[in-house]
């Protein structure tokens, strides 16, 4: 049953990821990849994550892509003209490399044992939440801070100068 | 006041320092106050020291100052020696030194005050180099001293360095020096790889401790230290630079080229003689070396006319003498007629000073002429140092000579070592020597002092003695060159000889064995150098002395004209070297220069450059300015490593 | 049978070499932002499946932490986006090789 969750999902990832990488229309792209967020999602929810699932879901479906869509609205939903010069180096090397990538890490995950994951330890998000504030406080401050130059950042950059 | 010793080297330093700091803004009277002054200090430390040692029975006094190399197991300390030997230098060389800087304020008074100060900031460094080599505790010290007077000979004789013949004199100087410091050099590399230690006490226990090792290593030491000793001290075939070292002024002569520099090579023998003591045939080659080149120069002395070049060529057979008695065992009487020699050389040498100072620089005998009614104390003084010089008795040079000729006729006529043909030879060359010595400078005191002066009307009447601050000295060192020969009379036994006896113990000599002269044959032997010395000198009185002065030299000159050109242009030894020597090694230089340093040195330079070049030009294909190469580029990397880390 | 790590890993590998494929082949600004996402999440996905078979919670904080540095990159990625629409009125960005030899 869990099985057939998974292959169900791995399966539409895949599908809704190709589609996001090789559509023409940026939009169609975003909405592509978040039927693949869900996707990993319930991945995450599978390994017992789930409170990284209900975070994948708020920050990356409904966050990310949506400020996605908005810039996309923004700019006028533009596409790229495909007649310019190709560059089959580029296009070759690129494919190239992808595949290496994913046959690599084939190859290196199936050298591993086949261990079936752990039973998973009290309520996840408790658990999560406890183990940022005490073990990982420093990292956690860190990444406001972060954020808050993230934001700064794009603030500056799209200022129009007066 | 023994612990004062370092002192003594210090004062000239400090002195040198100072000079150098301020040669611009310095007078004349402030320089000859610092110069000067620092000479005389150090000489009344060296007093002191002198006087505290003096009950001291011959003990070795060894000062260290610091630990200059530590490597491993070896180490030199920087430390200086006192012992008797040292003892003896340290007393004329700054005795000597003193009254030459005096006399120098006098000499070097027309001299501009920048000049003026660099010549004293010289005179004061040579000081504390000479010092250095004096006092040195072991081999590398007393080379750092060696190195040292190396450098301010060449200073000094370059002094007038906007003529360019003076400045190539310099640079002969310590061209030719270095070929005798390379095997200087050699010999100490030598003594450290046979014994461990350069220092003088620990190589002559190492050498005790192990007779094997010495008697395989003491000949070729030996002979490598007299390599260095024969650049120094000018003996054939590196006494070329002494001459042509004339260039310099006057009293740097009389201190370096005299008195003090070039008996470094005499007293490094006799520093080293417990080296020399276990080689017969370094014995020989020191020996031999100094016979021929007494004769050899004393030979070139005759046809010179240039009153500096006579004295230049004295000294080179001087300093033959001196190896010859080092070479036949007698160290002690080596070492005695160095100290003989500082007295009247210097003062030779100072009295020229006086006599081409007083001829407006004229230095041709030739030109000269009847100065002794114009210049009496100079006269005086010239004429004892002169008799001291040719080896009449009472006057110092007497004694040392005589010694140094007894002990090379005991050599052989005892057999030294199975030579004793050899040192008979040589002592009739010594005698020979001393027969052209008495006539040569017999003949530069007629021409120069005797007869009436030729030098041409204008120039006779600036005719007058030097002032008082040159006069003095001369006059302290004439009567040195009366005394100071009594302190080694050798005539009377071993006993009375007051200077053999002090210094025995650093310099024992290489006694023969199994025979002994008898006090007749002693008298005889005196009689026959006296004689010769005599006979020089009434020659030298009939050729140029009298109404017909010079005639008779004339006519022989123009009877064998060859052999009088040949002498007179010095056996066109220069002219040798020049050719064999001197002239390839320039057309080598240039073709190494031509060929090897712009063809491949700067080659490799520049085909390295060549090659940055070209590979920032393959490089900089690689920033296409594209992003998504670089996205590729960064990607690929990414994996590389990531491969490189799990595999 | 349930999923073991394995089969989480080379789906992972399988997104994130679609992502990289998205990055390096795409010309338009957005489509290359959308690919890094995707490979982001792809190794999410590892690490969590991976923090899974060790029992260690360390994992998930990551990945938490990981979502949080997305966003902000995405927030900066998508204002430089919008800086080179003003200046070339496209987001290709091809045309944007001004440091090249």
């Amino acid at each position: 049953m869990v099985m057939a969750v998974f292959v169900v999902a791995a399966v539409l990832a895949v599908v809704s990821a190709l589609a996001a990488v090789s559509h023409r229309d940026p939009v169609v792209n975003v909405l592509s990849l978040v039927v693949t967020f869900f996707c990993v999602a319930v991945c995450f929810a599978l390994l017992g994550a789930h409170f990284l699932a209900a975070a994948q879901v708020l920050i990356y479906a409904g966050a990310i892509l949506v400020l996605f869509l908005f810039v996309i609205m923004l700019l006028g939903a533009p596409q790229t003209a495909n007649d310019e010069a190709r560059r089959p180096v580029q296009r070759t090397a690129g494919l190239a490399l992808a595949a290496i990538v994913v046959v690599g890490g084939a190859l290196l995950a199936l050298t591993m044992q086949a261990v079936p994951p752990a039973a998973p330890v009290g309520s996840n998000a408790h658990a999560i939440g406890t183990a940022m504030l005490t073990t990982h406080a420093f990292s956690f401050e860190l990444v406001s801070v972060l954020l808050l130059a993230a934001m700064v950042g794009a603030l500056v950059l799209v200022r129009r100068k007066q | 006041m023994l612990n004062l010793l370092w002192l003594v080297l210090a004062f000239p330093l400090a002195g040198a320092v100072v000079l150098l700091a301020g040669a611009r803004r310095f007078t004349h009277r402030t320089t000859a106050a610092v110069g000067v002054g620092a000479t005389g200090l150090s000489l009344l430390v060296a007093l002191g020291v002198l006087a505290s040692y003096a009950g001291r029975h011959g003990e070795v006094v060894t000062q260290t100052l610091y630990r200059w190399i530590a490597a491993g197991d070896f180490s030199v300390e920087v430390a200086f020696r006192l012992d008797p030997l040292s003892a003896v230098m340290l007393f004329f060389v700054t005795f000597v030194g003193f009254l030459i800087h005096v006399y120098s304020t006098g000499y070097m008074h027309d001299e501009p005050p920048t000049a003026f100060a660099r010549y004293f900031a010289y005179l004061n460094l040579f000081m504390f180099a000479m010092l250095t080599l004096v006092l040195g505790a072991n081999l590398l010290v007393l080379f750092v001293g060696w190195e040292g007077v190396g450098l301010c000979s060449y200073l000094l004789i370059g002094f007038y360095f906007e003529k360019d013949w003076c400045a190539a004199a310099g640079k002969k100087a310590f061209v030719v020096n270095r070929i005798g410091d390379f095997g200087f050099l050699l010999a100490i590399f030598m003594a450290f790889k046979a014994f461990g230690t350069v220092d003088m006490a620990g190589l002559q226990a190492a050498m005790a401790a192990d007779p094997a090792a010495a008697a395989r290593w003491a000949t070729p030491i030996a002979l490598l230290l007299f390599v260095g000793a024969v650049g120094k001290s000018a003996q054939l075939p590196l006494y070329v630079w002494l001459p042509d070292a004339m260039a310099g002024p006057t009293p740097v002569s009389a201190l370096i080229h005299a008195a003090t520099m070039v008996t470094a090579g005499v007293y490094m023998v006799a520093r080293t003689s417990f080296v020399y003591a276990l080689s017969p045939t370094a014995l020989l080659v020191v020996a031999v070396v100094g016979g021929l080149t007494a004769v050899f120069a004393a030979t070139i002395g005759l046809a010179q006319n240039d009153i500096k070049k006579v004295l230049a060529y004295s000294t080179v057979s001087q300093l033959g003498y001196m190896f010859m008695g080092a070479g036949a065992g007698a160290f002690t009487a080596a070492i005695f007629h160095v100290f003989t020699h500082a007295f009247f050389k210097a003062c030779l040498f100072l009295g020229s000073g006086s006599v081409i100072h007083a001829c407006g620089g004229e230095q041709d005998m030739r030109k000269m002429g009847g100065l002794r009614h114009h210049m009496k104390a100079t006269y005086w003084t010239f004429l004892v140092a002169t008799l001291a010089l040719a080896g009449i008795p009472v006057f110092a040079g007497f004694f040392s000579k005589d010694e140094i000729l007894a002990k090379v006729f005991a050599a052989g006529a005892g057999n030294l070592h199975g030579y004793g043909k050899v040192y008979l030879v040589l002592w009739g060359l010594g005698v020979a020597g001393a027969f052209l010595t008495a006539f040569y400078m017999f003949r530069a005191v007629y021409m120069t002092f005797f007869g009436s002066f030729r030098g041409g009307p204008e120039a006779e009447h600036h005719l007058h003695e030097s002032p008082g601050v040159m006069v003095w000295p001369l006059r302290i060192l004439a009567a040195g060159s009366v005394v100071v020969g009594f302190v080694g009379i050798g005539f009377f036994g071993p006993r009375f000889n007051l200077f053999e006896r002090f210094l025995h113990p650093v310099a024992p000599g290489v006694e023969v064995e199994g025979w002994h002269a008898g006090p007749a044959l002693e008298v005889g032997l005196i009689a026959l150098s006296v004689g010769v010395a005599v006979a020089g000198i009434l020659l030298a009185r009939r050729f140029y002395f009298g109404p017909d002065a010079g005639a008779i030299p004339a006519r022989l000159a123009t009877a064998w004209p060859r052999l009088y050109r040949t002498v007179a242009n010095k056996y066109w030894v220069d002219e040798g070297y020049d050719a064999a020597i001197v002239r390839p090694t320039n057309r080598l230089a240039w073709w190494l220069w031509k060929g090897l340093d712009t063809v491949v040195i700067d080659g490799v330079l520049v085909s390295l450059a060549f090659f940055t070049e070209i590979a920032g030009d393959l490089l900089r294909f690689v920033q296409t300015g594209n992003v998504r190469n670089y996205a590729l580029m960064v990607l690929g990397g990414a994996v590389a490593a990531a491969a490189w880390l799990l595999l | 049978m349930a999923p073991s790590t394995v089969h989480f890993v080379i789906l992972a590998a399988l997104l994130f070499g679609i992502g990289a494929a998205g990055v390096l082949l795409r010309r338009s600004g957005i489509a290359i932002l959308l690919g890094i996402e995707l490979m982001l999440n792809a190794g999410n996905l590892a690490l969590v499946a991976f923090a899974r078979q060790h029992g260690s919670l360390d994992g998930q904080v990551f990945v938490f932490f990981v979502m949080a540095v997305a966003a902000a990159e995405v927030a900066v990625g998508l204002a430089l986006l919008v800086a080179i629409f003003r200046k070339q009125q496209a987001i290709d960005v091809d045309r944007l090789a001004i440091m090249r030899w």
